[in-house]
């Protein structure tokens, strides 16, 4: 990219006075410590082959979006993510939701409902309906989305290691309200991998885990088609700890070892591909946020297109989710959440996600009250409807800065990708546990870097109100609901055909030491009413359980 | 015992597996010369009292985000007054409301800390508590 003026102007001239002009005592770095020029010019780009790196919307290598319309043609979907207590109280607030003009669901389940347990399990006490819903049969499924059209709102499920029998249940409910499978719309979360190296809700070793992920990906390329069988998610990443460029080269690295471990399980790239999606954090630093979505995108269309030779443009797209960062939020002063929130929300946008969530003001606190999530909803109708951020795509293309962090930020994944195959690859790295330190090493630098006020946090470091009371009203969870939950459980599983549940969890347990895909024998166990918990004891006694070696 | 050098537990009970904060934690006692023993995820009251029991440790620290937190510093505390270790503090941390905090209180728990807290307060909250005679 040249500059016409660049041997008229004086840079060094510039550059004295910017010297002499008096420079504040502070870090000028970005949030995860990059360190940052005061001014990027044309001389930064002069490397920029427009064409190559940056091309049209829709356009090969995507830089500037997915799709040729971006936001002219459809606003991305505005999803957020919620789930707490019993099915009941969840189905309510969806409806609460889609009413106040949220256009699609996302399920947050409960801790034991993450880790394949039901809610009566020993170590399931406390937690229930918790942190999500708790779903422990299909019945809770039945619950959970009773009045609400599968077949017309799109449903992400936020859970991973027992993801493919969660989403049997999905299936069963769905087939039991006689909606076709080929009409449901959503996404799965079902990324094992950063749950080994950040979000650590993990029940079998990895290869039996990759193994039902690839059964998920082929069965629904059949049958459930529009479904996006995992979301490849930094966000967790992230809220770890991680820098912004360990975010994107992480789940990058992920996203290429879901793919070769599908190759080698002897898929077609193309078949595959096209569902796979991805899910990012927006955290506070504006501008090198931007420019990582707009590096992810193009990083996984060259890989794709490159190194794995896909075929189908579709396989080249990095369609993505965004949320905002949860660990950014602070307790104190929970209000100036809402800006923090809003400010990240508009990264998301200017970077091009599909979808968006933005966290409420309380979620340091507890979980989101209904104000809070109202507020948090219409911090993204105010982007989308006043801001005009939505009316030209992907404008901070061709803005020196912006471009530059784009390249830097794509080199050095591209640093941490060859960091990762000499390891052996991402499973070999997460067992020698290089994820989860170079993550906790960011993550202590960043809270030094809070405890000595070289990074600012408002309200918390600096300007901090000492005699703060709080004024927000928080969500409770009520005792009663781990109570209700365990007596309807214990209700199913008198109801149900037990001696069917027997066979049906039988078979799959055969069917898991054998090799065939497990997809058909889950939604067997879910039509009869298998609960969670009995499913993962039929694959635990196949599968085994993998233990972390906790270190920090 | 004051020349001795701080002896801490820390552990992630029941279920949640935000360790964010625990590590952290857990570094920054090391760096200001506590001894810190850090069992990971995933335990359970027991695990958590007879860890402490074997290494004879002088605090006990909890990190919880997932609003479980009532129930687990409860049992936990119960169970180091049941073995012996009720003059020790058990303190900890997490997504935990004021309301909360203060029951904690009552049931013998120390300060617990939140998302902000500066790593040299809890390092100074656990120096004090020894220094006040704390076991």
């Amino acid at each position: 990219m040249k500059g016409p003026t660049v041997k008229t102007m004086d840079k060094k001239a510039w550059e004295k006075k910017f010297r002499d002009s008096g420079l504040r005592e502070a870090d000028f770095s970005t949030i995860s410590g990059r360190p940052l020029e005061p001014l990027y010019d044309w001389d930064d780009l002069a490397d920029l082959n427009v064409k190559k790196e940056l091309a049209y919307p829709g356009e090969y290598p995507y830089t500037r979006g997915v799709h040729p319309s971006m936001y002219r043609g459809k606003l991305w979907t505005m999803r957020q993510f919620a789930g707490m207590g019993t099915p009941q109280q969840t189905n309510q607030r969806y409806k609460f939701l889609l009413e106040k003009g949220q256009t699609g669901l996302s399920v947050a389940f409960d801790n034991p409902t993450l880790y394949g347990w039901d809610s009566d399990h020993a170590l399931s006490i406390g937690e229930v309906g918790k942190t999500g819903v708790a779903v422990d049969t299909m019945e809770d499924m039945e619950i959970l989305f009773d009045e609400i059209p599968l077949d017309k709102v799109s449903t992400s499920m936020t859970i991973n290691a027992p993801a493919s029998w969660i989403f049997a249940m999905f299936l069963a409910n769905a087939e039991k309200r006689h909606i076709p499978f080929a009409k449901l719309r959503g996404t799965l979360q079902n990324d094992i991998l950063k749950e080994y190296i950040a979000q650590k809700e993990w029940i079998f070793p990895p290869e039996p885990h990759l193994r039902l992920i690839t059964d998920l990906m082929a069965f629904c390329a059949d049958h459930v088609p529009q479904w996006n069988t995992i979301s490849i998610s930094g966000y967790h990443i992230r809220e770890a700890g991680s820098t912004a460029a360990q975010e994107l080269a992480f789940t990058l690295a992920d996203g290429f070892a879901y793919v070769e471990y599908a190759l080698r399980a002897g898929l077609d790239i193309d078949d595959f591909a096209p569902r796979l999606s991805f899910f990012f954090n927006a955290h506070l630093d504006f501008f090198e946020e931007i420019a990582k979505l707009r590096a992810a995108r193009r990083i996984w269309a060259r890989h794709m297109k490159e190194r794995y030779k896909a075929k189908n443009p579709r396989s080249w797209l990095c369609r993505f989710h965004v949320q905002t960062a949860g660990c950014s939020l602070t307790a104190q002063q929970p209000e100036i959440n809402i800006v923090r929130t809003a400010l990240e929300a508009l990264a998301g946008v200017l970077g091009g996600c599909q979808s968006l969530h933005t966290n409420s003001m309380d979620e340091a606190l507890a979980l989101p009250s209904e104000k809070a999530v109202e507020i948090a909803l219409r911090t993204q109708q105010v982007i989308a409807f006043e801001s005009g951020a939505a009316n030209v795509i992907d404008p901070l293309g061709g803005s020196y800065f912006v471009e530059k962090l784009t390249n830097e930020l794509e080199e050095e994944a591209e640093r941490y990708f060859r960091k990762i195959e000499e390891l052996g690859g991402v499973v070999p790295a997460i067992e020698k546990g290089f994820f989860q330190r170079e993550i906790t090493r960011a993550a202590y630098e960043y809270q030094m870097a809070l405890s000595r006020k070289r990074k600012i946090s408002v309200g918390v470091n600096e300007f901090v109100n000492e005699d703060e009371k709080l004024e927000i009203p928080l969500l409770e969870i009520d005792e009663s609901v781990e109570k209700d939950q365990i007596r309807r459980l214990g209700e199913v599983r008198r109801r149900r055909d037990n001696g069917a549940v027997r066979a049906k969890l039988g078979a799959l347990e055969k069917a898991a030491a054998g090799t065939a895909n497990l997809t058909p024998f889950l939604l067997d166990c879910a039509r009869v009413y298998a609960t969670l918990g009995e499913i993962s004891a039929a694959l635990i006694s196949v599968f085994g359980e993998y233990q972390e070696q906790p270190f920090f | 015992m004051a020349d001795k050098k701080i002896k801490i537990i820390i552990a992630k009970p029941g279920l949640d597996g935000h360790d964010r904060g625990a590590k952290v934690v857990a570094r920054a006692l090391v760096e200001a010369g506590m001894e810190v023993v850090y069992l990971g995820l995933r335990q359970t009251p027991e695990s958590i009292v007879n860890a402490a029991l074997e290494e004879d440790a002088d605090v006990v620290g909890l990190s919880i985000l997932s609003g479980a937190h009532m129930t687990h510093f409860k049992r936990v505390k119960e169970l180091m007054d049941k073995n012996g270790l009720g003059d020790r503090l058990l303190t900890g941390g997490g997504i935990i409301p004021t309301k909360d905090q203060d029951k904690l209180k009552e049931l013998g728990v120390g300060k617990v800390f939140g998302p902000g807290d500066d790593l040299q307060a809890i390092v100074d909250y656990i120096r004090t508590w020894r220094g006040s005679g704390g076991a």
